[in-house]
């Protein structure tokens, strides 16, 4: 607990100068902020691709976070301000991708995959069952293994 | 019962094939979905004179390049000097937009390299790029006469893009 907090602390401390250049504006309006945190973290920033522009202090994210502080202030809602950043960006800059005819794979090839494995599991594991299932004896079999039996106890008790 | 061994192979195989073809593609290439659109409007200063406002709707009427540059930009360095010679043959006017510059920078820039466009318009503050979905500089934009981008290169212009994709492109565009 006291570790956890300890870290968060340095952690705050190590990321309070990139954000001192946004300084001002958190101060002045923290409902605000949060709200471009929200929106900014599911934004991809196009310079660095696996970061959001939240993370990112590449130059053009600082300059989309502005910008999505100016229409945040101007009253645009969140979907208006991702429809912006969509129109010129493309969906590449959501990090939740649409569901399109052009995002289908990416969407249901994960439960295909996981539909063809289980189905590879399900045959497998029912031919193992098969092959591994003992055979029966027939009654002459079983004559013949009790009578085997019977003579090994007798040698056992003579020698 | 044999070709059951042959699955993991196969699997191997196809996944060497989409490895290899992901290798081939550049990531930082995001399709524009300005494409087809009509080009943002900006109506900005001029680095010369530096007074003057180029606006794009000045440009109306002709199939015409922006060429997104920046003195600090290492991939235009490449590209200048075939922009350069491109220019010579008049075939397109290329606006130049100075992304995030300091114009003096800029005009320097232009003195040494030589200048290949019809006018540099400075985007001080990135506003301009955004509007464009640049990203990541150089990029150039092919616009038509009804002011739709028709193509975009991100990344330095190389000469094979020049005379296999935007030269054959501008031609079809004027024709229209």
């Amino acid at each position: 607990m006291l570790r956890k907090f300890v870290f968060s602390c340095l952690l705050a401390v190590m990321l309070a100068p990139a954000f001192a250049k946004e300084a001002a504006s958190v101060a002045a309006d923290p409902v605000a902020e949060a709200r471009l945190m929200k929106l900014s973290s599911e934004l991809r920033c196009l310079v660095c691709q696996n970061q959001t522009i939240a993370d990112s202090n590449a130059e053009l994210a600082v300059d989309l976070r502005n910008e999505i502080r100016e229409k945040i202030q101007a009253g645009m809602s969140d979907a208006a301000i991702k429809d912006f950043m969509v129109d010129r960006y493309g969906d590449f800059v959501l990090y939740r991708p649409p569901v399109k005819s052009t995002t289908l794979v990416l969407w249901l090839g994960p439960f295909l995959l996981l539909a063809v494995g289980g189905g590879v599991l399900v045959f497998n594991l029912r031919r193992r069952r098969q092959s591994v299932a003992e055979p029966e004896l027939s009654r002459d079999e079983q004559a013949l293994a009790e009578s085997l039996l019977q003579t090994d106890k007798i040698k056992e008790t003579t020698t | 019962m044999k070709a059951w061994y042959l699955i993991p192979l196969a699997v191997f195989i196809a996944m060497l094939v989409f490895l290899g073809v992901g290798l081939g593609l550049d990531p930082h290439e995001v399709p524009s979905p300005l494409i087809d659109k009509p080009a943002p409007v900006f109506r900005l200063q001029t680095l010369e004179p530096p007074s003057r406002l180029l606006s794009s709707e000045d440009m109306r009427g002709q199939v015409w390049l922006l060429n997104v540059w920046a003195s600090w930009c290492s991939g235009c360095r490449e590209e200048h000097p075939v922009l350069v010679e491109f220019a010579k043959t008049r075939v397109v006017p290329i606006v130049g937009l100075d992304y995030k510059d300091q114009p003096d920078d800029a005009r320097r820039w232009l003195a040494n390299f030589g200048n290949p466009y019809v006018a540099s318009v400075s985007d001080l503050d990135g506003r301009t790029g955004i509007e464009f979905g640049v990203y990541g500089v150089p990029e150039t934009f092919v616009i038509d006469k009804a002011g739709v981008i028709r193509y975009k290169q991100i990344g330095p212009i190389t000469p094979k893009v020049l005379h296999d994709t935007i030269l054959p492109l501008v031609k079809k565009l004027n024709a229209a």
